[in-house]
């Protein structure tokens, strides 16, 4: 029952959002609202998952078991946080029409939510691509907001390679029917098809895998398919780009991994290789390029492609305690990428040009920003006492423990590398002098809230791991071991 | 009065034919300057899927692939060009490309090199009793990479997004063959997706020509690492 609460309750804000007044308040009101009764609707699905029975609306079409619920209730947690960021830092545009845009804008972001949320529900295959393909469709028009060259260059970008990609996967799905079929199975849903996979003709559940990696992949900037990720992350507005990063590091990574309890035997142990292989690939093209980057945003989004590849390479790894460490990687992550990102906007309160040369000594001009920056950085390269140390070192450990070394070996250094370049950079804009004098604003209580709200799992899960959700880790990790 | 042998040959040979056919509309779409010609050639490779899911239909004995055809021929070859051409300006559509990636011989050698790749990579995958799934699939499958070679090669916005389209032909080409049962409501709700897809990229092509002044995405190049 939640689950289709949450994705009415969505679509009836993105509706409501669209009715026309005079006031600029109704629909971030809306959206804030409605963030907050998905999230808890969420939180109880993820309460009653926890105990290892799937929450079921509709059976064999809406579910939703512990990995799901992992998901849906992460994003929808920091969804909130998100919203309440969304009405400070989403300003009216100025001309004519700027109010029909704002009104627009938290419509289709109700929309983007909701078909990031519908992924983990949907069970049927077939629909889990049309919940796919709508976060692309939905969230081309934040990317291009702005109005500017810049931004339709960079929707466009998004959109067509996106769309591509997602067209790809597709055929990687049809083969994936077929070879159902041929092997006798029933409905095309992810346990019809786990249940029959030990019995697909191999070549077929190869090429069906690779097409969906590929296809995905280009959707979740895997490199080498990265080139749109940096252009729409530097464009879209700041709420937009922790969304898209969702995307790439929860619902995308969720997708693919769903098909890897079925994987078994030789193909197994291919597949695993691959992914192991993107995802280092991913990890390392984006370690050498955080060594060079000019935008602050931009900066974000190679570390966003850098997480990506370490979910990769956790999975591909194999065993329980790399799919723990994956599940793992994927939470730590969205807390930490959100909180980055409302770091970066509250920077933008100060300083309008994104470009990393043009911040200097925000640690006295603006400490309030400064500070948040400078942990965000701290937390998302891995440091210590963050959550994302904890979950990397999970990674590692899994590695070590299972004798894979070279892999392990070149994941650390990745690692290393991505750590050092984002605190050179990160350092420089928090210390220094700074230009000239800066009017230092009272920071508002709509960026404070959410940072807030990430800030404490993210240095609260070094502590201390409540018990539901550790379950949830622990049942998602088993789905992903094989 | 023909037996029912020699009538299911002759209906795989239809198909075989339908999907030759297919196969040519793809070389075609890589080989044409016009953008209106383009357009064309993509309803004619819709109305081949439409064709080769009722000869598949009449061969798998499913009426369910009969509903596939016509929601393709509704989707495809009525609303999808006219919500193109409702939304991007007429003078486009006049325009030649002359500025494309490669020159046209060139784009061609490297299609007919997909098409052959296309089939090597299905062919060990086919078992002998695959029937018409035999030509389908990797037809299907050459489709969908000259779609995205299509993308790749053109820089007006218009025939990328006909190269997308196509390429969901080309994924659909195979489906029809492989998946012939999968559910109604996911063709129905691939058919809206399609619709979507064009109603994005149009509504963003008009944008961009607005705000941009050209439909030339290819060359929008502001942004990159430097």
């Amino acid at each position: 029952m939640e689950l289709i609460a949450m994705l009415v309750i969505l679509a009836v804000a993105a509706g409501l959002c669209l009715i026309p007044t005079e006031s600029d308040v109704p629909a971030p009101a809306i959206t804030v609202l409605s963030g907050i009764a998905v999230a808890a609707l969420a939180v109880r699905v993820a309460l009653k998952a926890a105990t290892g029975t799937p929450v079921v609306a509709i059976p064999n079409w809406l579910a939703c078991d512990s990995f799901g619920a992992l998901i849906v209730v992460l994003v929808s947690y920091i969804g909130v946080g998100t919203s309440i960021f969304s009405w400070g830092n989403m300003k009216r545009p100025a001309g004519k029409g700027g109010a029909s845009r704002l009104r627009r804008y938290y419509c289709l972001y109700n929309l983007f939510v909701m078909s990031m949320l519908a992924v983990p529900m949907f069970t049927q295959i077939s629909l889990v691509w049309i919940a796919l393909e709508l976060t692309t469709l939905t969230s081309v028009f934040l990317v291009c907001y702005d109005k500017t060259p810049e931004a339709y260059e960079a929707a466009w970008k998004y959109a067509v390679l996106t769309t591509m990609g997602a067209i790809v996967a597709l055929f990687g799905i049809l083969l994936l029917y077929w070879g159902m079929r041929s092997a006798g199975g029933g409905l095309f849903t992810w346990d019809g098809l786990a249940g029959v996979m030990p019995n697909i003709p191999p070549g077929i559940l190869k090429t069906g895998f690779i097409l969906i990696l590929i296809g995905l992949g280009s959707k979740a900037g895997m490199a080498p398919l990265h080139s749109w990720l940096p252009d729409a992350y530097s464009q879209a507005p700041v709420p937009i780009c922790i969304f898209l990063s969702f995307v790439e590091t929860a619902t995308i990574p969720y997708v693919i991994f769903r098909l890897w309890p079925g994987l078994a035997g030789p193909v197994g142990a291919t597949t695993g290789t691959w992914l192991v292989f993107f995802g280092l690939l991913s990890a390392g093209i984006a370690a050498f390029l955080l060594i060079q980057v000019k935008d602050l945003k931009r900066l974000f989004a190679f570390s966003t492609i850098e997480h990506h590849g370490i979910i990769l390479v956790a999975a591909g790894l194999g065993g329980t305690a790399a799919g723990y460490s994956a599940a793992y990687q994927i939470m730590t992550h969205m807390i930490t990428k959100s909180f980055c990102f409302f770091a970066v906007g509250a920077v933008l309160l100060v300083v309008k040009d994104q470009r990393i040369a043009s911040v200097r000594g925000l640690v006295r001009s603006f400490p309030f920003a400064g500070v948040a920056l400078l942990l965000g950085a701290l937390a998302v390269a891995g440091a210590p006492p963050f959550a994302v140390f904890l979950s990397e070192f999970s990674v590692l450990k899994a590695g070590l423990t299972s004798g894979q070394y070279l892999a392990v070996g070149l994941l650390v250094l990745f690692i290393a590398i991505s750590f050092c370049a984002i605190m050179y950079h990160h350092s420089r804009m928090a210390f220094g002098r700074p230009d000239g004098p800066v009017q230092a604003p009272a920071a508002p209580i709509s960026y404070v809230a959410p940072l807030f709200l990430t800030a404490v799992p993210m240095v609260l899960l070094w502590l201390y791991m409540p018990g539901p959700l550790n379950s949830l880790l622990r049942l998602a990790g088993a789905t992903m071991g094989r | 009065m023909m037996n029912a042998d020699s009538m299911t040959s002759i209906v795989t040979q239809l198909n075989a034919l339908t999907d030759g056919l297919f196969l040519l509309s793809c070389f075609a779409m890589v080989a044409m300057r016009q953008i209106l010609a383009c357009l064309k050639i993509f309803i004619i490779q819709a109305c081949l899927l439409a064709v080769s899911a009722c000869l598949l239909g009449y061969l798998y004995a499913t009426e369910h692939l009969f509903w596939v055809a016509s929601i393709t021929v509704a989707a495809k070859v009525v609303i999808i060009p006219w919500l193109l051409r409702k939304s991007i300006s007429d003078d486009v559509y006049a325009r030649r490309e002359v500025s494309q990636v490669l020159n046209i011989p060139t784009s061609l050698l490297i299609a007919l090199g997909l098409a052959i790749f296309a089939f090597a990579l299905t062919s060990p995958l086919l078992p002998a009793t695959a029937g018409p799934a035999k030509v389908n699939l990797p037809v299907g499958l050459a489709g969908l990479f000259i779609g995205a070679f299509v993308i790749a090669a053109r820089r007006e916005a218009v025939p990328e997004v006909i190269g997308i389209l196509a390429m969901e032909n080309g994924a659909f080409l195979a489906g029809i063959s492989i998946a012939p049962t999968l559910s109604l409501i996911a063709e129905l709700s691939a058919a809206f997706d399609g619709l979507v897809v064009v109603l994005v990229f149009g509504l963003l092509t008009r944008r961009i020509y607005k705000h941009v002044g050209t439909t030339m995405v290819g060359n929008l190049t502001i942004l990159r690492e430097d």
